[in-house]
């Protein structure tokens, strides 16, 4: 099975017009204060690099340059260099930084700040804070509209997702969904915004033109009691007909389906899953396990985890370098 | 209440045309009290002045800035009840003014007293401060919330963890005031329900006194170890001491080397000033900057209470205190308080589901309910009273 996929990856590298390397995945380490590097060749951990207090929220910049790490405790959002893997430099994020997203061109960075109830606007490139925006209660989750125009934040104890337009930087609409929000992610095609309630246990769907809740994704595993149930990460593939969805102390994936929003399958992972990446060729999703160290590996096709690799403690966030 | 509802259609015929320039909707919550001072034998325990009120005051403002994407305002109308103060006066004076909920800290039956007063106002009470389990069995009252735990929850929590450890020969030491032998009695129900065996009860006289002295710890470490001695083997020493005379005494000083649990030791509480999971660092930040202290159980129980108001006003998106009420006990109403998991009412009897932590004074050490202890609707309902056995009869 695995050297099939590995024989089939090769080839698929060799006939596409990928660079012949292996795709690098940046993983935060919650507890560890350490991100590992993954080399998806090797399928293991090539780097450990020690990084702030209680990394969270990581993203590669859009050119692939840099990789950012928000580390909350010590309210600052770290620069990692992509080629010498070392820390080089922070941004001045608000108090305790945890998710936050990037504009389409990669010019502002929008971070959601725990601790004082705003996002911190951040011009990525004079690194310089340029403005705030006050929102709800423990703002987290972070998402920008497909088209740019609109940044969706949403606060964990006011229970919404805040629209903000990115031109005036104004809160145009407040939705309400479940308890404790925790992540926010568009459809490729702009036609629906889907927001995790960790809590609450659903996965609520908004259509973005009209800014309501249009349906909920809701979850069952037999002999799994419903508090245990607490969505977190989303990933949707770019056709916007597959998404998976963590669901923390269940310890499973949620395949669902784009389109009817139902449930398709329930994959086991590791211990309280949290947040996941594709590999730009969409063939391989990695999951973050925080409990138990380690990261899944999906193969999206086959709808299976065929691989686990340790990681640091208490893994959370986990970023992939787009070619 | 009338005037209240045609108020709030008012506004949202208002509010549909133009959301910025209506006024916001006023949502009154009162928090009555009892100021008594209560020693405690550590002076790290001894309770604020605003306790419990403070979390309150937090979860006001965390409920303002919801409200203001919501057009909704809330307010705090604190109400201190000073000795000879009768507790259903000061609740019909809160009624009067047109306050539909009522967070309270008083005894079982200043509660009562109070609940029953302001019935036929359509008042609700939030019960923040008492943990008497009669207050939600032969006592219940369809106008009470229990935002609290009960003393039988908080004994279940200890338990699970005790017997989890295999610690299930416990001695059981219990004050003499009426509350110690309540909670002591809750500790057997617990035994008797997980497996643990009593293997011998002692109780520790109060003989009065003082709690501080200059003479200090020498005596105390004197007479705690001989008052534990030729106990028959047991595993963990369980401390029945609400009225704090004793328990705390007893770590370190025990004539066997025992660990302690229950008034001192590993003790069961609703929240601890060390609780940081789940998120709780942003919650314990924000009240430590806005209170200046750490925050405590009551403080936490007083915070539920008014983010129970908030949230259902949130829901509902009213300030109307039936729509309001009845979202708050119908199946749809759940809350967040940083607990890992969502708290709903027990409908039988209004009781909040909730985890119990279990902390030693620095950590919180584990929090019930424990693992395999299993339940057929929530394993919250493994902790106190079930459905099965309660004597509630709402009306």
């Amino acid at each position: 099975m695995w050297r099939h996929c590995l024989v089939t990856g090769i080839a698929v590298w060799l006939a596409g017009t990928l660079p012949a390397r292996a795709f690098i995945a940046y993983v935060s380490n919650e507890k560890g204060n350490t991100v590992s590097v993954i080399d998806t060749d090797k399928w293991a951990v090539t780097k450990t690099i020690k990084v702030g207090q209680r990394p969270r929220g990581i993203e590669f910049t859009r050119d692939g340059k840099f990789v950012l790490v928000a580390v909350g405790d010590d309210d600052t959002i770290q620069v990692i260099d992509a080629t010498t893997q070392q820390v080089v430099d922070t941004l001045p994020s608000g108090p305790d930084p945890e998710l936050f997203v990037q504009d389409a061109a990669g010019k502002i960075l929008y971070v959601a700040n725990e601790n004082d109830n705003t996002v911190t606007v951040i011009d990525l490139e004079k690194r310089t804070r340029v403005g705030d925006i006050q929102v709800g209660v423990e703002p987290e989750g972070m998402a920008i509209s497909p088209d740019g125009k609109i940044l969706i934040n949403t606060s964990e104890t006011t229970n919404m997702a805040h629209f903000i337009d990115t031109a005036t930087r104004q809160i145009v609409a407040n939705v309400l969904v479940d308890a404790r929000p925790r992540f926010a992610e568009f459809k490729r095609d702009g036609s629906e915004l889907w927001v995790s309630s960790e809590i609450g246990g659903t996965v609520s769907v908004i259509d973005p033109g009209k800014r309501t809740v249009t349906g909920k994704i809701t979850f069952s595993i037999p002999g799994m009691r419903r508090e245990a149930i607490q969505p977190v990460g989303i990933g949707m593939t770019r056709d916007g007909k597959t998404a998976f969805i963590a669901l923390g102390p269940a310890n499973r994936i949620a395949i669902v389906d784009g389109a009817s929003h139902l449930v398709t399958k329930y994959l086991l992972v590791g211990q309280r899953v949290w947040h996941m990446a594709f590999t730009p060729d969409e063939k391989y999703l990695l999951v973050t396990n925080g409990v138990s160290n380690d990261v899944s590996m999906i193969d999206v096709v086959a709808q299976k985890v065929i691989k686990t690799i340790q990681v640091g403690e208490l893994p959370w966030g986990i970023t992939i370098a787009q070619p | 209440m009338i005037r209240l509802l045609v108020g709030a259609i008012g506004l949202s015929v208002l509010a549909t045309t133009n959301v910025l320039a209506a006024d916001p909707v006023e949502i009154s919550i009162g928090y009555l009290r009892r100021v008594a001072v209560k020693p405690t034998l550590s002076l790290v325990e001894q309770p604020a002045e605003n306790d419990g009120v403070a979390g309150a005051r937090l979860a006001i403002e965390d409920n303002n800035t919801t409200g203001k994407f919501l057009n909704q305002h809330f307010t705090l109308e604190e109400f201190r009840l000073k000795d000879g103060d009768d507790a259903a006066n000061a609740a019909v004076a809160l009624a009067d003014r047109n306050i539909a909920f009522v967070i309270t800290d008083l005894p079982a039956d200043a509660l009562l007293k109070a609940a029953d007063a302001v019935r036929d106002r359509g008042a609700v009470l939030l019960n923040a401060g008492a943990i008497d389990d009669r207050l939600r069995e032969e006592d219940c009252r369809a106008n009470v919330i229990h935002a609290a735990p009960t003393r039988s929850m908080l004994a279940d929590g200890v338990a699970q963890y005790l017997v989890w450890k295999q610690w299930k020969r416990w001695m059981l030491v219990v004050g003499s005031h009426e509350e110690d032998r309540r909670f002591a009695e809750a500790l057997r129900r617990s035994a008797t329900r997980f497996g643990a065996k009593i293997v011998q009860e002692r109780v520790f006289e109060d003989t009065g006194g003082a709690r501080r002295t200059d003479s200090g710890v020498t005596l105390i470490q004197r007479q705690m170890p001989v008052f534990t001695q030729q106990a028959p083997v047991y595993d963990v020493l369980v401390a029945a001491d609400e009225s704090e005379v004793f328990a705390s005494y007893l770590p370190y000083r025990t004539w066997d080397p025992r660990p302690v649990a229950g008034s001192a030791g590993l003790v069961p509480k609703s929240w601890d000033a060390a609780q940081d999971q789940w998120g709780a660092v942003q919650m314990q930040n924000r009240f430590l900057k806005l209170n200046s202290r750490r925050m405590t159980a009551l403080d936490m129980q007083a915070w539920t209470a008014a983010r129970m108001i908030g949230e259902a006003a949130s829901r509902v998106n009213s300030s109307d205190r039936k729509t309001v009420l009845d979202f708050l006990k119908g199946p749809d109403f759940s809350i967040a308080a940083f607990k890992g998991q969502r708290l709903t009412l027990r409908d039988w009897n209004l009781q909040l589901r909730q985890p119990i932590l279990l902390v030693d004074g620095r950590m919180v050490v584990s929090v019930s309910p424990q693992e395999g202890f299993l339940h057929q609707v929530s394993e919250l309902d493994t902790l106190g009273v079930d459905r099965p056995e309660t004597k509630c009869k709402l009306q």
